[in-house]
């Protein structure tokens, strides 16, 4: 092959991607060709750079675990009732599934083949957009509340002692599943001020969550220290009051005009 | 003495939450990593981790305990990575110019004074190097180059998961290797000459 190989080519020989009459064609030309040579080991170095850094990535921090299981547990607890988790982790029941799903299914039948009454009238349509931003500015107002409340608990809490922390611990469990739903919501609307403080108030919580029962006065003046330095509990209050004077004006937009979405 | 996955997988399986967490604290990181590198972003990657594990969970009854629980939970990390990255806005096209200029750019500028190679040689420097130069790639080529570079993956793997054509993942992997390429080849190189 006298024609140089491209980059591409490069790419692809280095990767095993070529066809073997390209790859045989590949190897006699870098052989020959210094140039070509010369920029194949050009690319095997910036390759091998980058694996280097994939080896030399930064450690991730020593609670990280625990931080991952805080955010994880409730929503195993939320997501899989007791009878699904019961059916689920063990597929021999699915056995017992398949055989109530055929009595569902001929009941189903015989009733399609035994006379019905008149169709039941439609179905109300579903809540116009006002309503629907109505609820869910009030349902992210009353998380907000729930969370100051914890943050205030936690930054009056006394400093010199161990902290009795259960109550905040479970309430912030809690409070975590629904503060990634809507800080979700917030990325995906595009909303930027509302997901940057949901992503500070979620971490919060997250350590509140992981955190021991008895909390040791160091551990809370950690989280204390957090709270405050980020000016938390301020931003929370502000957007509280952002959300009640935007649920405030939902309400009067109500008479007919459909609501914005805000979030 | 600690349990092995497949073990610690069956007591999960039976509804032990402890089993499921010591596996959380297994994988956890590795899930991380690989999200990470796939998403280029530390709070996309903490979601993946978090959807990683719930659909684990939730199909603990369909793994196979004569798999590698590892290997498996890899590729669910994969798939939500690919899920979260289908799920944003592309920015795939018209940029290309700009950032092998901006990489040119910034390159020159770390050749000509500030860095030496003997910090070079620093493997967190290295580290800073890549992850800024790898956050100059599209979403796209970022996954079809983390999948064909780390995690060995064919360009007809990829382009299957991705839904992307063979060439189109190609390309995305040429672009990413070329942006790389611009970004750190006046390193390696006055690293070779220090």
């Amino acid at each position: 092959m006298n024609t140089h190989l491209t980059e591409d080519d490069l790419v692809l020989h280095y990767y095993g991607e070529m066809s073997d009459a390209d790859e045989t064609r590949s190897v006699s030309h870098l052989s020959a060709c210094t140039e070509c040579h010369a920029s194949y080991r050009r690319l095997q170095r910036v390759l091998a750079v980058v694996d280097e850094a994939a080896a030399a990535a930064p450690e991730l921090p020593v609670h990280f675990e625990r931080t991952v299981w805080a955010r994880l547990e409730p929503e195993l607890r939320r997501g899989t009732s007791p009878w699904l988790k019961w059916l689920v982790l063990s597929p021999s029941r699915l056995v017992w599934a398949a055989a109530v799903i055929v009595l569902v299914a001929a009941a189903f039948y015989a009733g399609r083949l035994s006379p019905r009454p008149a169709d039941a009238p439609a179905q109300a349509s579903a809540a116009p957009g006002a309503v629907r931003e109505r609820i869910l500015l009030m349902d992210l107002g009353d998380h907000l509340e729930r969370s100051q409340m914890v943050l205030v608990e936690i930054v009056t809490a006394d400093g010199d002692n161990t902290f009795d922390a259960s109550m905040e611990r479970a309430e912030a469990e809690q409070l975590v599943f629904a503060n990634r739903l809507y800080r979700q919501t917030a990325v995906s609307t595009g909303d930027r001020t509302i997901a940057s403080l949901l992503d500070e108030l979620e971490r919060v919580l997250v350590d509140v969550a992981a955190s021991p029962e008895q909390l040791p006065a160091d551990r809370l003046a950690e989280v204390q220290r957090r709270i405050d330095s980020q000016g938390l509990l301020f931003k929370v209050r502000v957007l509280s009051s952002e959300l009640r004077d935007r649920q405030k004006t939902a309400f009067r937009e109500h008479a007919g005009q459909p609501g914005r979405s805000s979030l | 003495m600690p349990q092995t996955d497949a073990a610690t997988v069956a007591l999960a399986r039976d509804g032990d939450s402890e089993a499921f967490r010591a596996l959380v604290e297994r994988h956890g990181r590795a899930v991380f990593r690989l999200a990470h590198r796939m998403t280029g972003n530390a709070q996309d990657a903490e979601d993946v981790v978090q959807e990683t594990f719930l659909k684990a969970y939730k199909q603990l009854g369909r793994f196979e305990s004569r798999a590698n629980f590892g290997t498996w939970l890899h590729r669910i990390a994969v798939n939500c990575s690919i899920d979260l990255i289908r799920s944003r806005p592309h920015r795939e096209s018209g940029h290309d110019a700009d950032d092998l200029e901006h990489f040119g750019a910034v390159s020159e500028g770390h050749e000509s004074g500030q860095q030496t190679p003997e910090r070079l040689m620093l493997s967190t420097e290295v580290y800073e190097r890549v992850t800024g130069a790898m956050g100059g790639l599209s979403q796209m080529e970022r996954a079809a180059f983390v999948l064909r570079h780390f995690e060995g993956q064919s360009i007809d793997d990829i382009s299957r998961s991705l839904g992307l054509k063979v060439n189109a993942t190609k390309h995305s992997i040429f672009r990413a290797v070329r942006k790389m390429r611009t970004a750190l080849e006046p390193f390696v190189a006055a690293d070779e000459r220090g």
